[in-house]
């Protein structure tokens, strides 16, 4: 499926969608540190917590946790809510 | 370059400046007169970098602490002096599971062991923890003597409290003697010792005031801001705390309160203390206002370091070339630093992005840089010619 990620990921993807496979949101970061090593861990915290400001959307609806199920076509979003100065 | 890995002998080489600051790192390489620095960078620009430093046993591997606001910690890898970056591929990171639910916030400190252990790092993080790398900073693994002894939670508090920058592990000093003695300091806890060849630790605070503690000498809760080891005497620990300014010869264990002898109208409050590279009696702070609501500027708008050359028995203003008025600076705990060379040079970073170095161990300064980011570690490395 296509995942569309933030900016500030840009720099471990090289472009703004990339392909990646899972059946959870879970397995779908699984896939993308396959590909991408370390971006996992900037947006999930060792304990299996999905980082406070990184925000992930399936078919425009907000996720909250890993065990999240997709579907080969969903549309996947990864975004980064910011603040501060 | 870190105290704990200089010689008796002088450095005469090339030396550069390694810069974290708020939005990036910068390297600022020197002449061989120390006269000219040439900025190189922003690296890693947007990033928070609380620490760059070189591994002063191999000269080649620089490894940079980095987070943004938003993104996780993570470790950043360099062997031409940040011409190229590779991530360390298992940063700091508290085991899957972890009883307490820990997560690392920030890697706050980058320390390289004891000569005798080469490829061997320490880090600092918040919550206050210890990590320790065995592979030149690829991969990291919890210190499980500390982090998870019965003790950690009553000595720490609680796992991650709510302090603006989180309470942080943030001195680490290796026993260039021994290399599983170690000493650290957390910013709420103490200082604490590496005891039985590794494997225990125990709190090293007798003599620490700890004036906000309904308790102001307890056994733990103090709060030390920067905690420094001398290589050539390591029984001699100096630390600029919360609280004053100290000194332990071990194998004593009470620490003494050397700040004791600053002027009055200064007093002794400060985040960093830098000590000279081969005399164990010399030692520099720079003061800040700890008074009332703590504005932790320079005291009445007039910054000054302070050196000491006895042992703390006495302390000379050394303020030359620095602004005489008007000027509210903040050098946090690891942006004040000495090189090896002869006379000693000295630089720090401010919270307002300067950058100002002394060729002659204090007696005057100069402005190297304006305008950087809020600055948070400077550290001298010294490179082959």
């Amino acid at each position: 499926m296509k995942v569309r990620i933030a900016s500030p990921l840009l720099s471990y993807t090289g472009a703004r969608e990339v392909e990646a496979e899972g059946d959870s949101v879970g397995a779908l970061l699984d896939d993308l540190e396959r590909r991408y090593p370390g971006l996992r861990f900037r947006m999930v915290d060792e304990q299996n917590r999905i980082r406070p400001h990184m925000r992930i959307f399936v078919n425009r609806e907000a996720v909250r946790g890993l065990d999240a199920p997709l579907a080969p076509d969903d549309d996947v979003q990864i975004l980064q809510a910011l603040s501060g100065g | 370059m870190h105290e704990t890995r200089r010689t008796a002998q002088p450095s005469d080489g090339p030396l550069a400046l390694l810069v974290a600051t708020k939005k990036g790192a910068f390297v600022l390489r020197a002449d061989a007169a120390r006269r000219e620095f040439a900025l190189e960078g922003p690296h890693f620009l947007g990033h928070i970098v609380n620490h760059l430093v070189l591994d002063p046993r191999d000269r080649r591997t620089l490894l940079c602490a980095a987070r943004t606001g938003h993104l996780g910690p993570t470790i950043f890898r360099s062997s031409d002096l940040g011409g190229s970056w590779k991530e360390a591929s298992k940063p700091p990171a508290f085991p899957a599971g972890d009883q307490a639910g820990r997560t690392v916030k920030h890697t706050f400190r980058l320390e390289p062991a004891s000569a005798a252990e080469p490829g061997v790092w320490y880090a600092g993080v918040s919550p206050q923890a210890l990590f320790r790398s065995e592979d030149a900073g690829d991969t990291w693994s919890s210190v499980a003597s500390f982090n998870d002894h019965p003790r950690w939670l009553e000595w720490t508090g609680k796992g991650q409290d709510g302090t603006p920058d989180g309470s942080i592990l943030h001195s680490i000093n290796v026993d260039p003697r021994d290399s599983r003695h170690l000493y650290v300091g957390l910013s709420s806890g103490g200082v604490f010792e590496c005891v039985s060849e590794g494997r225990d630790w125990r709190p090293l605070n007798a003599g620490l005031v700890a004036d906000f503690n309904p308790d102001p000498y307890p056994e733990f809760g103090q709060d030390p801001h920067c905690m420094r080891l001398h290589p050539l005497a390591p029984d001699v620990l100096w630390q600029q705390s919360h609280c004053g300014i100290y000194r332990i010869e071990r194998p004593g264990e009470k620490w003494e309160r050397v700040g004791d002898h600053m002027p009055r109208d200064v007093g002794d409050i400060g985040f960093p203390i830098t000590l000279h590279p081969r005399d164990p009696r010399t030692a520099w702070v720079f003061p800040m206002d700890g008074t009332q609501v703590w504005p932790r500027t320079s005291p009445g708008g007039r910054p000054s370091v302070y050196v000491t050359r006895d042992a703390g028995a006495s302390w000379q203003r050394q303020d030359a070339g620095l602004p005489r008025e008007n000027a509210w600076l903040t050098v946090l705990r690891q942006s004040m630093t000495a090189d090896a060379h002869d006379p000693v040079g000295l630089y720090f970073g401010t919270t307002c992005g300067e950058l100002w170095a002394s060729l002659d161990e204090g007696a005057s300064w100069r402005r190297l840089r304006s305008h950087l980011p809020h600055v948070y570690a400077v550290e001298v490395a010294e490179l082959d010619a």
